[in-house]
This record gives structure tokens, sequence and C-alpha cells, in this order.
């Protein structure tokens, strides 16, 4: 034990005075994690908190496109801004970039002429059907000007796509008011009561949405429960940088020689290592984690929250550490210079990074990839913490992730054996 | 062969991929308290010889025995009879010495209190205590060789390999650690030494043997050997019985 608790400090020591290696560690993911966070939170709050800024350029004077415009405001994923007058394409483009407005709408000024008629027409055929009417069935307007939309590119596919729902149901509604006007009318010769048309064309049978996490929180994921975690883990397979060249350096500046010759078996050095750097990965999570809770907040980002099952994320973070540390020795152990050691660690971590989903999300891979991922242990430590942080569950829920990350654990420590014994190194 | 510090017989020896033997047949014996010289041109298989007899290397056939206890692959109990110091600067630059004499004491199977007592007397005897805390890497190359010393000697071996341990040292340096070394052997200490100075050979080895293409060419006290070839010094004995032509 004493042997065990020496070499601790000597590797304890060795890495707190390479002070390069250190700033790497540290200040690397946390620059990371401030920065991507920045940005993606912008996106974030664009689809859900901020309201997309919509210009309308309302030219019907009746009350069709009044209502349609109640009806957009009533949807409340917009902030609208109106123009008015007679405005060419190109005009209205600039009062877009004037605003920053993502949207544009145009009402052509005989829209609720349209509606009328469109609504009268209807009216008309359904009657005849239930023979209420004879003979006396409109003629469908002739040609219909409609609505115009204009988007910015930036907007994508899908989200554009929603935005267009949002906006047929607001026109289906005023449409629909005018039909069921029309219908009661000719059926009753009064007007109908609000009240009733309420209860008509807007009592829908309700949607419930249920949240699918895994404590039941209806928490929105935002861009510092997405990141945090993922770059917290991205840190602790950097030590690779400082882990692995460390490991080469004691083989080749002599003191590897002088440990061969000891009455000490060589693998007591390399638990030491993986001791060392299981607690340094475990001060870098909880840097992360603080600056997540007490910075985050001071600069204008979601402050992060801890998940419900602090032994799940002490457990997690072990398992990941001794991962991490296990890659980074067995980096060492075949690599024959500093220079391989650091250039192939980073650059290999930051593949199995982007496999693993911390770069793009797993489920947007193309199908060639969904298999491979699954080679990265980076991928099942992301997906441990996710389960903890997006989808409050608990050990129990992530016990697959952890059970991997051991195989995979298990695995390189088998390889660096496997690569000491090739190498005579023990 | 009862009172040898090391005794090698009928060894054989090559590099992993060579057919060809590097050492073979070789019988070596060296008495416990002996001041042993080994010297040979380059390649002629010096340092392959002091890493068999540490450990370092596995050899093929034959028997290598220290103070009676035969060296094995991955037989680690022999590692406390013998202290070993490179040629490399074998210990962690970023550390200190009473921080590398810690660890390396501890690797040696030294309590606590011992390695404290021993990184004293250590560092006292080699004039290191005014600098045993600051990092090695600010050291110059005679402090770094005594450091490299020190911790071969902490926990008083038995016998002590040495591969040019004074190589790019200044003369005070060398004179320190030469006294030293007299020291340690007058305390019972084997000496086993190689190293191309051959003036600080004659001064500090009582026996020697010359190691030529993996064979010893001869073997005796120093003394001896000088009066049987008539030669006044090592240099002389040395170029008479290996010749004179490059090696490397």
């Amino acid at each position: 034990m004493f042997k065990l608790w020496a070499s601790i400090k000597k590797d304890f020591r060795i890495m707190t005075r390479d002070r390069v290696g250190l700033i790497l560690i540290f200040a690397m993911p946390i620059l990371l994690v401030i920065v991507i966070t920045s940005v993606q939170n912008s996106t974030f709050e664009l689809v859900n908190a901020n309201k997309i800024k919509m210009v309308i350029d309302n030219r019907d004077t009746g009350v069709a496109g009044r209502q349609f415009v109640e009806a957009i405001e009533k949807v409340g994923m917009f902030q609208v801004y109106f123009i008015s007058g007679q405005r060419s394409d190109t005009a209205l483009k600039q009062s877009m970039h004037a605003r920053n407005a993502l949207l544009a709408i145009v009402i052509p000024a005989n829209f609720t002429a349209q509606v009328f008629a469109k609504a009268k027409n209807i009216t008309s055929r359904s009657l005849k059907d239930i023979a209420v009417q004879e003979d006396s069935v409109q003629a469908p307007p002739e040609k219909m000007e409609g609505i115009r939309l204009y988007y910015h590119p930036v907007l994508q596919e899908s989200f554009r796509r929603s935005i267009e729902g949002a906006l047929f149901s607001s026109l289906q509604l005023v449409q629909s008011k005018q039909i069921v006007r029309n219908l009661y009318f000719a059926l009753h010769e009064q007007t109908i009561a609000d009240t009733l048309e309420d209860e008509i064309v807007n009592n829908q049978i309700p949607v419930t949405a249920v949240p699918v996490s895994r404590d039941g929180s209806r928490n929105i994921p935002n861009a510092t429960q997405h990141n945090v975690p993922a770059w917290t883990i991205f840190a602790m397979f950097f030590i690779v940088i400082s882990l692995a060249s460390g490991v080469v350096r004691e083989k080749r500046n002599g003191s590897f020689i002088r440990l061969k010759t000891l009455p000490t078996n060589y693998y007591l050095a390399l638990l030491s290592k993986q001791i060392t750097y299981v607690g340094l990965t475990f001060v870098q999570a909880a840097v992360i984690f603080m600056i997540g809770i007490w910075l985050f907040p001071h600069v204008g980002l979601p402050k992060l929250d801890l998940p419900g099952d602090i032994v799940g994320l002490f457990l997690v973070t072990l398992v990941c550490g001794c991962c991490a540390a296990s890659y980074a020795i067995c980096i060492g152990v075949f690599a024959e210079t500093q220079e391989q050691a650091n250039g192939f660690g980073a650059v290999s971590v930051v593949i199995l990074a982007a496999l693993g989903g911390l770069l793009v999300p797993s489920f947007a891979m193309p199908a060639a990839f969904q298999g491979i991922m699954k080679i990265s242990p980076l991928h099942w430590c992301l997906e441990a913490y996710y389960g903890l942080f997006l989808e409050g569950g608990k050990l129990k829920d992530i016990w697959l992730n952890i059970l991997s990350l051991l195989v995979i654990t298990g695995l390189l420590q088998l390889l660096t054996l496997w690569g000491l014994k090739r190498k005579n190194l023990i | 062969m009862s009172d040898a510090a090391v005794y090698i017989d009928d060894l054989d020896f090559s590099y992993p991929g060579q057919s060809q033997l590097f050492i073979s047949h070789l019988h070596l014996e060296v008495k416990a308290g002996e001041r042993f010289g080994l010297f040979g041109p380059n390649g002629a298989g010096k340092t392959t010889l002091m890493s068999l007899m540490t450990g370092l290397r596995p050899y093929h056939a034959g028997i290598i025995r220290l103070l009676g206890k035969e060296i094995r692959p991955h037989d680690k109990s022999i590692s406390p009879l013998f202290g070993f110091v490179p040629q490399d600067l074998s210990f962690y630059h970023e550390l200190s010495p009473v921080e590398n004499l810690e660890f390396f004491g501890a690797w040696s199977g030294l309590k606590r209190e011992t390695i404290r007592r021993r990184t004293k007397e250590l560092l006292e005897m080699l004039g290191l205590m005014d600098v045993r805390n600051k990092p090695i890497r600010q050291f110059s190359g005679g402090m770094k060789r005594r450091v490299n010393l020190a911790i071969a000697v902490i926990h008083q071996p038995r016998i002590l390999f040495l591969d040019e341990p004074t190589v790019g040292v200044d003369i005070q340096t060398r004179h320190a650690i030469i006294e030293y070394l007299k020291k340690l052997n007058a305390q019972g200490t084997t000496l086993i030494y190689t190293s191309h100075q051959l003036a600080e050979a004659e001064e500090l080895c009582d026996s020697v043997a010359l190691i030529d293409e993996g064979r010893i060419i001869v073997r005796d006290g120093l003394d001896q050997l000088l009066a049987a070839h008539q030669q006044d010094g090592l240099e002389g004995l040395f170029l008479k019985l290996t010749g004179k032509a490059y090696r490397d």
C-alpha cells in the first residue's frame, strides 16, 4: 500500500507541475463548453423561448383579414409587426431585414371577399346535398389570390413546415367561422350566437401533451443541459494529452529502466496513474458542473440542473474517468514518442467524440454510423449522462451504458497488457 | 562459486530477430567485495551483459546468479540484492532529489522511516543537501549524476552495477563519486563497473575483464594483467588486446 501511495504522490506531483498540460486539460474544455453552449443557446431559444418575428402586410380591409391576423396572434409563436400600404416585394423584403424578421405574410386586398365567396359556395353545396336548398349552388370563385408567405432561408425545413401549419390553422379558423355562420343562417334564418359559434369552431377534442422523461418532469432541454455533460466527457478523455505523453516520457527518459530493476511490478505504476488521473477527471467534472451552475446564469446562459440521482452521477463520472484513463494509458504504451501520443491521442478523441454524438446528435447520423458509434466509449458516456441530465433517469435506467463502458475499459486494459508484454516492458 | 557476487556460466544471448548469437558461451565470475571493471570497445557487449546481469533482458541459455540466486524472467525477488546506475539519467526530472528518493525508496521496498534516514545520509554524503527540494531539471550534469547514484544505493544493495556513472561530469564530481564508491566497497558492496574512462577505472578497479565480440578476452586482477602484458596502464592493455581499428 505504501508503494502505491508513494507512486500516486509521484504521479500527482508530476501532473500538477506540468502546467501546460493542466491548462490544456482544464482551459480547453471549459472554453469549449462556454462557447458552444452560448452558440447553441440562441438556437434553443429560437425554438423554445423566443417568438419568431413576422411582418404582416394586411391589404384587406374586411372582417376576414382582421380575424386572420387575430388568429395568428393567438397562436403565440409570432411577434407581429404591421406594415401598411401596397408595398412592392423589394420593399417588403427590406422591411423584413430592417426588423430582423424571419417571416412576412401578405394578406391580399380581396381576402375577405375570397373567404366569403368560398364559404358561400361550400354552404350552398352542403345544403344541396341535404336537399334544403335547390338550384342555389354558387359557382366557386374563379381565381383565388391567396396568402403569400415570405421566409428567411435560415429557417430549417421542418421548422418552416410547422410555421406553415400554424398559418393554415389560422386560415382554417377564419374560413370555418364563415361557413358555420352561413349554414346557421340558411337553416335558422337568424344570426348564430357568438357562444355557439365559438363552441362549434373552437371546441375541439383536447390533445394532452405528456412528457416522456424518466422522472415525468417537463424540463425543456436547453443548451446547458446538452453541452455541459457532453464537453465534460470530452474534457475527461482529453487527459490523453497529459497521461499518454507521461507514460511515453517514463518509457523513454530512463526512469522506466530503473523501475524494471526494482522489486515492484510495473502494473502498480499503471494503477497509480489510473487512480491519479481518475481523480483529475473528477476535478474536471466538478469544475465544469460548477461553471454550469454558478457562472452560466451570470453570462445569460441557462443554469445547469444536476440530476436527482447524485449516486448515479458519481458512478457514471467514475466509470467515464476510468475508461478515459485506460484509453490514455493504452495510447501511451503503444506510442513511441510524445509527439505520436499527443497527435494520435488528441485527434482520436475528437473522432471518437464525433462518432459518439458529442458534435452531432447520434440520431441525426447516417445509418452506417449508427453501428460504428457503439465502439466509441464517449457514446456510452454521453448516453449515460443524458439519461441522468435530460431524461431524469436513475441508475437502473442507465446500467446498460455503464456495463458497455466497463466492457470497453476492460478491453482497453487487456490491450495495454498485451502491448506491455509485446514490447517487453513487463 | 559460493562466495561469488556474480556467477555467469555458458551464457548465450541474441537480440530478437537475429539468428546469430551476440553473446556466446560466456563465463564470468566476480567475487563478493571486488571492485570489478568490465571494459571493451563500442558494441563489444558491455551494456548488453550489464542488462542481462540486472534482469533487464532475458537470456536464452546458460545461467546467471547474483549472490547464489538465479536470475529468472519476471522474478523480482532478486532485485533487492543489487542497485543499478544506468548510463541514462534514470529519475523524474520534474521532482526534487527528496521526492525521487522517496518514490524509488518505496519501490525498493523500504519503510518510510528508513527512506527518511537514508535520504538525509545520501544527500549529505553526495553534497545535495542545499538543493534537496529543487526540481532536478534545474541541476547541473554533475548534480544529476550524483542523484542518479543516490537513488541506486538508497536500499544499501550488496552489488552495485555502474554503467558509465561519471560520463559528462567535472573533475570534482568525478573525484567525489569515485571516493564515495570506494567507501561503499569498503562497507562490503561489490562494484561492477563499466566505462570508457580508463584512467578512472585504474583508480577504482582492483580486477578487470575485457570483452570483445560477446566474449571475455581476459579476466584477472588489474596489476596481474598489466604485468602479464607488460603494459603501464589500462589504455595500452586495451589497445593491445582489442586493436586500433574503429568498431562502430
